[in-house]
């Protein structure tokens, strides 16, 4: 490289910077300094925890993926700062800058690089979502990936079977049931540590999103449709429950606790709740367990108690609205 | 550039000044907007009155009524709630109350609206409230009970023409389904003018509207807060599934419960 003075003409030979191997040294040191922060200082502290198996791979691909890029962001910043110090205009220089017309190294190198990061990323990722069984994200009806259980019509504490867990949601409130515990419901998600939990996630009206955030489960719930998500609860506590989809004016006020309890605690609940709504005649009133409903049908509706359905009874006729009810009544 | 146009210090067409102020009324006008949107939308919701709550011995009685239509000008036939003030007797239109922290909270409903099945009959459940349990009374148009102080922990709203709406505090755990009237006794029969009155008259021949008397209590929190509240039922007649208009409106179907610290 040659200097040139303000009318960009050469100067003479001077003594040439070798302005790419003192960036690399100090991209070099930077990038080492960066990529040992975050993955000693910052990574155990990085959402959303490690509560549940979905949690801690989505912690460890945050890291990863950061671990990453913190390189590929300093050598852009570095570059960018040491051309603004090192390239600047000095004071009486109105000359422009030298012509670039290309740089067949530099090109290569950008595209095999920028190449190898993606097709890496890509990699990666994809062997994090088969991995967990998706990631602790919504699968649809169908999974692909599933997590590994055996599945039973009951559950017991020690068995290793699967726990499943339906997600209701409608405005403005989670609701779960449990099938295997005769299909009764509650207001408070309960599940068992190192059990692997299968969550159905629906909802009754609109469309929610049900986020159990330090678990790192995230499923949409859709009006009759069943979205299937799975995690592995690996610590005792409670986590939150929040809605992430926008479903009305108190969708910000739509959330709750959850808790993970021992294997026999959770047992015991399920088993009380379960005797609770027997008792008081609840578990008679909810529908028959489906992965899907239709709110609009009701089972106990029955042309032999149509007493409901007589108009005058209410604004509704004892009915429901229906779904596209133009007229105020 | 043309001859004769003038250019400014950088070769600039509008000066520095004017492009700044510019931008600073570009700003103003941006944030203007914004806090005009706030302040109309929090005015808006503010403008309801607030019914507040006295405790004595540590109780404090709430008087609630949910009619199937309310005597504002612009939503006339919304449902809505009323809150009975303890001074005045007189039932106010808003869904704002207050009450003092912990305190046992006596609430009743009287229920003049018809009834609509739950989205999810789950909420028949009554959740929260002390025992778990509400306990109901019917009248029927001669003010004669066809119910009388039933205990119980479950209203099915599916399998009986009898819950009209629900009185709901989710951040609190207290779910309850609010009974309507005895279905026989309010076909076509139902309250048509808001505030309705509850009548204890039990002549046998003075025609009233049915409506069903409703009781319960919970605890209220140990700090000060705001809890809203709200109703399960679709019951926003002429909105999609019934789940919008009076169901997201301060004033109707839902509202907030401040805590103050006692």
């Amino acid at each position: 490289m040659t200097t040139e003075n303000t009318n960009g003409n050469a100067t003479g030979p001077k003594p040439e910077t070798n302005h790419w191997l003192r960036m690399f040294l100090i991209w070099l040191v930077l990038a080492l300094a960066a990529d040992l922060l975050i993955w000693f200082v910052w990574y155990p502290h990085l959402p959303p925890g490690d509560m549940s198996d979905s949690a801690k791979h989505q912690q460890f691909d945050i890291a990863v993926l950061a671990v990453t890029g913190a390189p590929v962001v300093i050598a852009v910043l570095l570059y960018f700062v040491y051309s603004i110090i090192v390239w600047r205009a000095r004071p009486g220089d109105d000359g422009d800058g030298a012509p670039i017309y290309g740089n067949n190294k530099v090109a290569a190198a950008w595209i095999i690089v920028t190449a190898a990061i993606v097709m890496w990323a890509f990699a990666f990722g994809t062997a994090e979502l088969i991995g967990p069984a998706g990631a602790g994200a919504g699968e649809g009806p169908n999974p692909i990936w599933k997590l590994a259980g055996k599945t039973s019509s009951t559950w017991t504490p020690g068995s290793g079977d699967m726990l499943e867990v339906q997600v209701i949601g409608q405005q403005w409130a989670w609701t779960y049931r449990y099938p295997q515990f005769g299909g009764m419901e509650s207001s408070e998600l309960y599940l068992p540590l190192d059990t692997p939990v299968t969550f159905h996630v629906t909802s009754l009206d609109v469309i929610h999103s049900f986020w159990a955030y330090q678990l790192g489960v995230k499923a949409d719930a859709n009006p009759q449709v069943d979205n299937v998500a799975y995690t592995t609860p690996k610590q005792l506590g409670g986590f939150t429950v929040r809605c992430n989809e926008l479903c009305g004016i108190w969708h910000g006020a739509m959330y709750n606790y959850g808790k993970v309890v021992s294997q026999n605690d959770f047992s015991n609940w399920a088993a009380n709740v379960q005797s609770k709504e027997q008792g008081n005649g609840l578990l008679a009133a909810l529908p028959a367990y489906s992965l899907t409903y239709d709110p609009t049908v009701l089972s106990q509706l029955t042309s032999s108690n149509n007493l409901n359905k007589v108009d005058g009874i209410t604004g509704a006729a004892g009915y429901y609205y229906p779904p596209n009810d133009p007229v105020t009544p | 550039m043309s001859p004769g146009v003038t250019t400014n210090k950088g070769g600039d067409l509008v000066s520095v000044p004017a492009r700044a102020a510019a931008l600073l009324v570009a700003v103003a006008v941006v944030i203007g907007l914004g806090v005009f949107v706030a302040v109309y939308y929090i005015g808006s919701a503010s403008s309801l009155p607030t019914v507040h709550f006295a405790a004595a011995n540590g109780v404090v009685n709430v008087v609630l009524q949910e009619d199937p239509q309310n005597d504002s000008a612009s939503k006339p036939d919304w449902v809505s709630y009323y809150v009975q003030d303890p001074n005045s007797k007189q039932w106010v239109h808003t869904t704002f109350f207050s009450i003092p922290a912990s305190t046992k909270v006596n609430v009743t409903i009287y229920g003049y609206d018809g009834c609509t099945p739950l989205r999810n009959n789950f909420f028949s459940q009554v959740q929260g409230t002390e025992g778990d349990t509400v306990t109901v009374s019917q009248f029927n148009s001669k003010g004669k009970e066809s119910l009388t102080n039933d205990t119980t922990s479950v209203i099915n709203s599916w399998s009986d023409c009898n819950v009209g709406h629900t009185f709901a505090i989710p951040a609190l755990g207290l779910y309850v389904p609010v009974a309507s009237p005895n279905a026989d006794d309010s076909a076509n029969n139902l309250c048509s003018s808001s505030p309705c009155t509850p009548t204890f008259t039990d002549d046998g021949k003075t025609e009233h509207n049915p409506y069903a008397l409703e009781t319960f209590s919970f605890n209220a929190p140990t700090h000060a807060g705001v809890f809203r509240w709200q109703c399960f039922v679709p019951c926003g007649g002429g909105y999609l599934d019934g789940n919008s208009g009076p169901m997201q409106n301060f004033g109707y179907m839902m509202g907030n419960m401040d805590v103050v610290a006692s």
